[in-house]
């Protein structure tokens, strides 16, 4: 234990740096053949075979944490911040870097930290808080505390078997965030208990915040948290770090690689086409020109790449999708825009974004010639499927979240009143 | 460094403090169990070995020897089997905390430890009972014992590594654990083996086990009947064999558990 003289000078320090990571990589063996037995073991060793596949998931990650931080780390599901996580807390081992913790830290994994449904709630309170590292009496002196935030004062003599999975939650969620640690590390956690107790948390978590000695780090799906508690945040990708600091740009950076598809086509075998496309109108796609997170006031631009050689007549047509709330925003109709250049072109197109409020979309594209019988029609050629269709979001300060339209784009006003 | 080795004593005593709740959990007579569970056991030994088959060496304290050899095999048995398991049965703990893990397999071994402890409460009195006389040598127990536990755990270290690793070890040790128990003078006289075959008698003292066994009888019940190395082997360097081998297993055990403990988080 740091003496209080001690504490009292470092808590003066907000730049004290508690946990540091630096060039960590993690590889996995993921066994290709059942090995957990000595025979196949055995047989494997004689075949030479090594029985298992090599998973990089983490590759060179550093940063840097500093006291009285809110730490976030986003990224998408497999992208390693699980595992980073639990390197952080000495669970997993790095196959290379260093990691290193400046005092207690608590981990919040994977809902609950290892209870016994056999033990009553007080016990598994004090086995729990033995295991984090502290005494009979520390633990005695946060107990009160825990079981008040738990809101479980009168189920605490009872086994843990007879509480329902919310409680037992609600109870380690607690433990955690009442031990009296140095860094709490936090899994995907926020979705934890009913409204009352999440409205709690959320307390909690806003007075975290602003204590310069409270060290969060929160690993989530949920940007308007890290918005709401973090300082800083870092996004992972594939085992990288790409986003580092910044939260405003994790954040956004997370929600644009959500609402992009993955992009499959390079596994495609020749001679057959992705969903859309066919050998009249081989290549078909809608890519971004400017930046795809948005401001109202930005004009978007964006280009339509074609392949197509049969008729010299043909319209493209675009239709943006509201990909939050859901219906097609607006649809250039099917025969407005006329083309004549027959071969491998692209046309640049720009939109202006002010009439939308904040909102994630979705730009498709299909290629159509006239209609043999009805002039007025048009038949469709091909269509650009999710990998070919273009992304992006508006993320405006001016905005609200709500309705698709602005204020700026329509207004209601009263008119009389009867 | 003295806070580190606290804070692993603390983890310990609330381990060794839950697996000694749950033992009896659920059962009327709960903590009782421990002692009553022993007594009839030793109940049953006696009327089948004793009064049955007339296993004896012909010395009035045989059955109290017989007991107490039953014991120290219950106390290796379990200690080696738990902790074997202990690692995998408390995998989802490691998975979400890290804390020293030896101390799960120490703690495992420790509550083997404290049923050695009730069982021999309960020996004692047989003996009483049976008119043994105490003498200074029952002094030496604990080093006997300790003796025992460090090989033990040195065992249970090393299988609680290989099983994370291997699920096999499970059913392979209860056949090398048979073998040893036959192997061991537990339920017959050291003397019926090295009476016919002196050679092997004395083979079989090179065993922690049965060493440390015949060195805990000879010390508590019996001293002037129960052959121990010391009066079986008159080379010293050579008796000195089975204590240097129970160290050397806890030695290896702790390298071994250390060596691969790193992983376990993942593996399971």
């Amino acid at each position: 234990m740091t003496s209080s003289q001690q504490t009292e000078i470092e808590k003066h320090d907000d730049t004290d740096v508690v946990l540091s990571v630096q060039h960590v990589g993690k590889f996995f063996k993921l066994p290709t053949e059942q090995a957990t037995g000595l025979k196949q073991a055995f047989i494997n060793w004689t075949k030479g075979i090594k029985g298992y596949k090599k998973q990089q998931v983490l590759n060179d990650i550093s940063f840097e944490v500093h006291r009285g931080d809110f730490f976030g780390i986003v990224g998408r599901n497999g992208s390693g911040k699980s595992t980073l996580l639990k390197i952080i807390s000495g669970i997993y081992m790095p196959d290379g870097g260093t990691v290193d913790v400046k005092g207690k830290l608590v981990p919040f994994i994977e809902l609950g930290v290892g209870f016994n449904p056999e033990l009553t709630g007080r016990e598994n309170v004090f086995l729990n808080g033995a295991l984090l590292g502290f005494t009979h009496n520390e633990i005695e002196d946060m107990y009160d505390d825990i079981v008040d935030f738990a809101e479980l004062g009168e189920f605490m003599d009872q086994k843990l078997k007879n509480y329902s999975s919310g409680m037992q939650v609600r109870l380690a969620f607690s433990v955690a965030i009442k031990a009296q640690g140095d860094i709490l590390v936090l899994d995907e956690v926020l979705a934890v208990g009913d409204e009352a107790f999440q409205q709690k948390c959320d307390d909690y978590f806003t007075q975290v915040k602003k204590d310069p000695t409270k060290t969060v780090i929160l690993v989530t799906h949920s940007m308007d948290s890290v918005k709401k508690y973090c300082n800083k945040a870092i996004l992972i990708k594939d085992g990288d770090i790409v986003v580092n600091g910044n939260k405003e740009e994790a954040a956004n950076q997370y929600t644009l690689e959500n609402i992009q598809s993955e992009k499959k086509d390079a596994e495609r075998k020749k001679g057959e086409y992705p969903d859309g496309l066919n050998e009249h109108c081989p290549l078909l796609q809608v890519k971004p020109i400017s930046n795809q997170i948005c401001k109202s006031s930005d004009t978007f631009h964006f280009e339509v790449e074609y392949d197509y050689s049969e008729q010299n007549e043909f319209y493209l047509a675009l239709a943006l999708h509201d990909l939050r709330r859901g219906g097609i925003a607006y649809d250039t109709g099917s025969k407005a825009l006329k083309f004549t250049q027959t071969g491998h072109h692209s046309v640049e197109f720009e939109m202006p974004l002010t009439v939308f409020n904040n909102g994630d979309f979705r730009l498709v594209a299909s290629l159509r010639t006239p209609s043999k019988t009805d002039p007025k029609k048009s038949d469709m050629v091909a269509f650009t499927n999710d990998a070919n269709s273009c992304a992006f979001a508006i993320r405006d300060s001016k905005n609200r979240d709500y309705a698709l339209l602005s204020d700026r784009a329509l207004t209601i006003k009263c008119v009389e009143t009867h | 460094m003295t806070e580190r080795y606290h804070y692993s004593l603390v983890v310990l005593k609330e381990l060794v403090k839950t697996d000694f709740k749950l033992r009896y959990q659920g059962s009327f007579l709960g903590i009782a169990w421990s002692v009553v569970k022993p007594l009839m056991l030793f109940g049953i030994m006696y009327m089948v070995f004793v009064r049955f088959l007339h296993f004896t060496d012909g010395t009035p304290q045989y059955p109290v020897v017989l007991l107490m050899g039953n014991c120290l095999w219950q106390f290796f048995s379990e200690a080696t089997g738990t902790g074997l398991r202990s690692i995998v049965d408390r995998g989802d703990i490691l998975r979400k905390i890290h804390f020293p893990n030896y101390i799960i397999v120490v703690s495992a071994t420790c509550g083997a430890l404290i049923s050695l402890g009730i069982n021999l409460v309960v020996i004692m009195l047989f003996a009483v009972v049976n008119g043994v006389h105490f003498t200074w040598r029952a002094l030496l127990l604990p080093l006997n014992l300790i003796e025992l536990y460090v090989f033990a755990l040195g065992c249970a270290l090393l299988l609680a590594t290989m099983y994370v690793h291997f699920r096999d070890i499970q059913h392979i040790w209860e056949v090398v654990s048979q073998m040893v128990f036959y192997a061991t003078p537990i339920i017959y006289p050291l003397s019926m083996v090295s009476h016919n075959y002196p050679v092997i008698g004395k083979l079989m003292l090179m065993s922690p086990i049965a060493q440390s066994f015949q060195d805990a009888r000879h010390n508590l019940i019996d001293p002037q009947n129960v052959q121990i190395i010391w009066n079986q082997i008159g080379n010293p360097a050579i008796c000195l064999i089975p204590y240097a081998l129970s160290i050397a297993f806890l030695i290896l055990g702790v390298y071994v558990f250390r060596k691969y403990s790193r992983k376990f988080a993942e593996i399971m």
